[in-house]
């Protein structure tokens, strides 16, 4: 055999070899794929579908194309439902997210006694489940058996009305930071913990204290953790719905059908019997986080880069 | 760079936390210690009137013990209102959470590995496709998947719980960063030739250096299903196929509604105090892979 004819059978192995390697990989995809064109995409593509029709007593099922879509940016009771998430983003988000990093530094510098034992406090409530949290809460807000109308009526206050429309956002934002600082925590904590040493101890040998260490090198280095946590605080914000759900049992005078754009969703399609309509607030609010998701990835790259 | 790439970052790292433990800050750790302390209060409210009568619940101080030790009657009480139907939600969310864990692993293992080991047309399309969708929000799947499901007389079965609860895209993301940094090229060039097939290769050398990473995805997919509320709020509809937050949720509505079921509060709050432990147990006992295992997805982009 010639050089080049053995070049080209070797060749022909290899390219024979390269496709029977794809063909594994495509094979140990293929489930995964399967469901997720499932139960992702085709419900997706299945909502948008949805949004175009409307269901009328006399004419059955209409295409109305864009209308519902349309209808949805005017609607005030879905306005007001983002507007309110939008607050409890605004506010919420930065006290959450603050208080985990807070706790993360603090555990990392080891300068906290029984470090192990406060972070697994901090995170054990991740695996309280929504309803638990907020049921446990509720029973806390009430007036009748709750530790803390009975600590304010022992000194002879009046106990602050935790359920009353002033207060039930606030009261809503106490139990999701509740919930979600400890998960929060850890993520920044195992990303903290895999800094290299090197850049912290030349810190120390520039006489930088906890603090100015802290600010200029650990929370730069995990700036990615960070962002990882600012998505999935968009995402749970602004679909929020076991809280009001539940809340809005004990205190239904306050927390109306669409206190949140998903609760909105949620009494359209199964007290309105309304599913076009309720699909396109859905997919509004779908892509709205997205978007949002989108732009604060967007601006959080920007910073890196600047 | 990963978590399981630096474990000797690591390891030197907790060497110099031995010299600086000598200098704990007073003010850091009660400060530290304040935030456990707001974790742990509410549950051990929960806790302890979970041992509390009806009436003491009413008239004794939240954190002080009740002029009864009511726990075992009140356990007693969980189990048996409404004929014992709090079993079958223990029952059902153990077998819903279950299953969909055991399958949102095995697919995420198997994709995980293939983007990881492996190149193919499309690969970098694909995954970011995955990793995109990280970002659509379940609750906007969740009543396009109930109208699905109602048309093929899925819903009120498990399944209608089940299915949508197998796909992890974040758990394809954990497991390709794991499978990358655990299993090494030199292990699958040396199977290859001793001739082993690509699959077999998978299943005896990747799957075992795979474990840890995933424990981590099946106890995160495991936690989604089980405090998962609105899937099965829309999806069931009978009362005997409810997961435990499903159930518990209905409980509190019937004793919100007051009047005659009063005397349900202390059996709400026992069973809800039940629901919780057995997570908890999990993840004390899983400590390290679910930390590692979110150390992994914390630090890739």
């Amino acid at each position: 055999m010639t050089i080049s004819a053995q070049k080209a059978a070797q060749q022909g192995r290899r390219t024979s070899l390269a496709r029977g390697r794809s063909r594994t990989a495509y094979l140990l995809l293929t489930p995964f794929i399967l469901v997720f064109l499932a139960m992702l995409v085709v419900p997706l593509v299945y909502s948008g579908y949805l949004s175009m029709f409307k269901r009328t007593l006399v004419g059955g099922e209409t295409f109305v194309g864009l209308q519902n879509i349309i209808s949805v940016f005017t609607d005030q009771r879905f306005l007001e439902g983002v507007g309110r998430m939008t607050v409890f983003f605004v506010v919420q988000v930065p006290i959450m997210l603050g208080l985990a990093l807070f706790i993360a530094l603090a555990l990392d510098s080891g300068r906290v006694r029984a470090a192990r034992a406060s972070r697994l406090a901090v995170f054990i409530p991740y695996a309280v489940p929504g309803v638990v949290a907020t049921l446990m809460w509720g029973y806390l807000y009430g007036p009748d058996f709750s530790p803390i109308a009975q600590a304010f009526k022992a000194v002879g206050l009046t106990p602050p009305d935790l359920l009353s429309s002033n207060l039930i956002l606030a009261s809503m934002m106490n139990i999701v930071t509740w919930e979600f600082v400890g998960y929060n925590m850890i993520i920044m904590f195992a990303a903290l913990r895999t800094i290299p040493l090197e850049s912290l101890e030349a810190a120390q040998i520039d006489g930088a204290g906890q603090i100015r260490t802290a600010l200029s090198i650990k929370i730069p280095a995990i700036r990615q953790a960070i962002m990882l946590t600012l998505i999935f605080s968009v995402i749970g914000t602004f679909q929020l719905f076991n809280e009001p759900s539940l809340l809005s049992k004990i205190a239904p005078n306050v927390i109306g059908t669409s206190y949140t754009p998903n609760l909105y969703a949620y009494s359209l399609a199964f007290v309105n019997q309304d599913p076009n309509y309720a699909a396109a607030v859905a997919f509004v609010l779908g892509a709205l986080i997205m978007t949002v998701s989108y732009v604060v990835q967007l601006r959080g790259r920007r910073k890196v880069s600047a | 760079m990963s978590f399981f790439s630096t474990e000797t970052a690591r390891k030197s790292k907790s060497l110099s936390d031995v010299r600086r433990r000598k200098r704990t800050s007073k003010l850091t750790t009660v400060l530290v210690w304040a935030c456990a302390a707001y974790f742990l209060l509410p549950l051990l409210w929960l806790a302890i009137s979970s041992t509390k009568s009806n009436s003491d619940l009413f008239s004794t101080f939240g954190f002080a013990f009740g002029n009864e030790f009511a726990l075992f009657d009140n356990i007693a009480s969980v189990f048996t209102f409404q004929d014992g139907v709090f079993l079958r939600w223990v029952g059902n969310t153990v077998l819903y959470a279950g299953t969909s864990a055991l399958i949102a692993t095995a697919l995420a293992t198997a994709a995980g590995y293939a983007f990881a080991k492996y190149d193919f047309g499309g690969k970098a399309a694909i995954f970011a496709v995955v990793l995109g969708s990280i970002m659509i929000p379940l609750t906007a799947l969740a009543l396009p998947t109930y109208l699905m499901f109602s048309g093929m007389g899925l819903t009120n079965t498990p399944w209608a719980v089940i299915l949508p609860s197998v796909v992890s895209p974040f758990g394809v993301f954990l497991m390709r960063v794991y499978a990358t940094d655990s299993v090494p090229d030199q292990v699958i060039e040396a199977a290859r030739i001793d001739g082993s097939s690509e699959l077999s290769i998978f299943f005896r050398f990747g799957v075992p250096l795979m474990a840890p990473g995933m424990v981590t995805v099946f106890l995160f997919a495991l936690v989604a299903t089980w405090n998962n509320y609105f899937l099965p709020l829309i999806m069931l509809s009978d009362s005997a196929l409810y997961p435990l937050t499903v159930g518990l949720a209905q409980w509190q509505s019937m004793s919100a509604a007051g009047g005659g079921s009063q005397a349900l509060f202390s059996t709400v709050i026992t069973g809800s105090f039940i629901s919780i432990v057995p997570l908890i147990v999990v993840f004390l006992y899983l400590q390290k892979f679910w930390q590692s295992g979110l150390a992994a997805g914390s630090v890739k982009e």
